[in-house]
């Protein structure tokens, strides 16, 4: 398989008043083309920040981030993002909100119209194209957002806690609708592959080929499970004996890397 | 139509208030037989409204554009100077310290060296007005243009969206609710500075008609006249507060 991303030992470290902080620490990952990987780990891991080194969108200070064989220096535009608020603009309609990368990126907004009601149809969205974001529900903004996301058709997906903010039930929903798009919507050039951050351990082992642990200050990689689970997973896969033991296993590496004050971050991971 | 009614029913209680304090005003006056000098009665406050002992409508005229030219000139004015400021760093250190001094002083003391440089007439009072009410713009194009979503601007970066591109589709959209709350603020300053103009020194419009009838003890033209400012006063602010539903309809429930 040909790999996507290709990270080695990338590594962060930022200024502060108080003195530099490491953000991430020799990260070194490789993925496969179509690969969904979820990273998860604790508030302060630096698992956004890695999204947004990715994406060229911040300066990593050591290492190499190569995205289809192109180092990044700069933002590429080889990549949709959703972040955690579906960061919908609120004077435009749903359908003007999908089709705002093709106006940033400097393209005609008319020919992707058709491709944005289909995004919206696939995420059963099509009755609310002329309707305003805040005449939508949490689950439906970040339908809209994840339509932006995937407008320009970019080979490369990073999402940053995009379910993070919805409640549970909703969550779940978004969990399998997300892989049914994943599944579908592959635009012609095959599926996309998915970095999807999280500190919802059951949300990382549901979605995901591999998942990614980290550890906190300095943020490092403490394992990477392969998740064998049948796809298309459903309702059912979480009640699986196989879904416990990833999900435990991820728990105890997560509480294994914490002592101290950050133990009480690690109760509300489960 | 229910809803109409219920719309109605919340004017109520102001509408009641402010019949009773007028029956009251009206009846004070006749009862305890305050002399007109003092305090009109409304009846005759209304009288001098329509009397024809004065050109009304050449007043109000004059005011009138007076504060509709110096509600444009701030308008206009802070919101360049606003979008200067969020545009560019340099440029907002440049300026604040300035913009900063010019807030802190007493815009009306500058009022007689206006009149001393530009002469009688509608110019300086516009003028007046327009400082008295650009400094808010100013800073609330500026808040409005920069404070935004870190996400929102990694959406236009990843794109290499340029600068322009992303204030044009997104800050300052973001920005308009911010710039008509600070209109708002502005059109009420104008009538203040067109009048405080009128005063310092003019031969016409409504501020002229105040300092002139208390001058000749005629105080119901003086309320008259104060009654047609705050008709004006009224008109713009309307005029503000319909044109931000129509620009900015997502922001109404934020200001509530």
């Amino acid at each position: 398989m040909k790999n996507t991303i290709e990270l080695d030992r990338v590594g962060m470290v930022y200024e502060t008043a108080s003195g530099p902080v490491e953000a991430l620490r020799n990260i070194s990952l490789a993925v496969g083309e179509g690969e969904f990987i979820s990273i998860v780990g604790p508030s302060g891991c630096g698992k956004s920040t890695l999204l947004r080194v990715i994406a060229g969108l911040r300066p990593m200070t050591s290492g190499t981030v190569l995205v289809d064989g192109t180092s990044v220096t700069r933002p590429i535009p080889k990549v949709g993002m959703v972040f955690q608020a579906a960061v919908l603009l609120k004077w435009r309609s749903v359908l003007d909100n999908v089709l705002l990368p093709a106006e940033l990126a400097g393209l005609n907004p008319h020919k992707f119209r058709e491709r944005a009601i289909e995004l919206l149809h696939l995420v059963g969205l099509e009755g609310f194209t002329g309707k305003k974001p805040n005449e939508l529900s949490g689950g439906m903004q970040q339908r809209v957002a994840l339509c932006r996301a995937l407008l320009l058709d970019p080979p490369l997906l990073l999402m940053d806690e995009p379910f993070g903010a919805l409640d549970a039930m909703t969550r779940d929903d978004m969990n399998l609708e997300l892989l049914r798009v994943w599944g579908q919507e592959t635009g012609g050039t095959g599926r996309k592959t998915i970095l999807f951050v999280t500190h919802s351990i059951p949300e990382a082992v549901f979605l995901a080929d591999r998942v990614v642990v980290m550890s906190a200050r300095p943020g490092e990689i403490a394992d990477v499970v392969n998740i064998e689970l049948d796809r298309p997973r459903t309702v059912e896969t979480r009640a699986t004996a196989d879904f416990g033991h990833y999900s435990l296993q991820i728990y105890e590496t997560l509480t294994g890397q914490m002592t101290g004050d950050n133990s009480r971050s690690a109760q509300t991971l489960s | 139509m229910t809803k109409a009614f219920d719309k109605a029913l919340d004017w109520l209680p102001a509408l009641g208030l402010f019949v009773a304090l007028v029956v009251m005003w009206q009846l004070a006056v006749t009862q305890f037989g305050v002399r007109e000098y003092l305090l009109p009665s409304p009846a005759s406050v209304v009288g001098s409204m329509f009397s024809s002992e004065i050109n009304w409508i050449g007043h109000i005229l004059v005011t009138g554009w007076a504060i509709l030219g110096a509600f444009l000139i701030a308008a206009v004015g802070g919101i360049l100077l606003g979008t200067i400021i969020a545009w560019s760093p340099v440029m907002s250190r440049a300026l604040m310290p300035f913009l900063v001094f010019v807030n802190v002083l007493p815009k009306v003391a500058v009022a007689p060296l206006f009149l001393l440089w530009l002469g009688y007439g509608i110019l300086p009072n516009m003028l007046i007005g327009a400082l008295i009410g650009f400094f808010p713009v100013v800073i609330n194009t500026a808040v409005g243009l920069l404070q935004i979503d870190e996400d929102m601007l990694d959406l236009g970066r990843v794109f290499n969206a340029p600068k322009w591109k992303v204030f044009a589709k997104i800050r300052i959209p973001n920005a308009y609710p911010y710039i008509l709350s600070a209109l708002k603020i502005t059109a009420t300053a104008a009538v203040v500075g067109a009048i405080v103009g009128e005063f310092v020194a003019s031969q016409a419009g409504l501020g002229y008609v105040i300092i002139t009838s208390q001058s000749s003890m005629n105080t119901p033209l003086a309320f008259g006249a104060l009654v047609w400012i705050s008709v004006l006063g009224l008109l713009l602010y309307g005029a503000v507060a319909v044109l931000s539903r129509v620009i900015a309809p997502w922001a109404e429930n934020q200001e509530g």
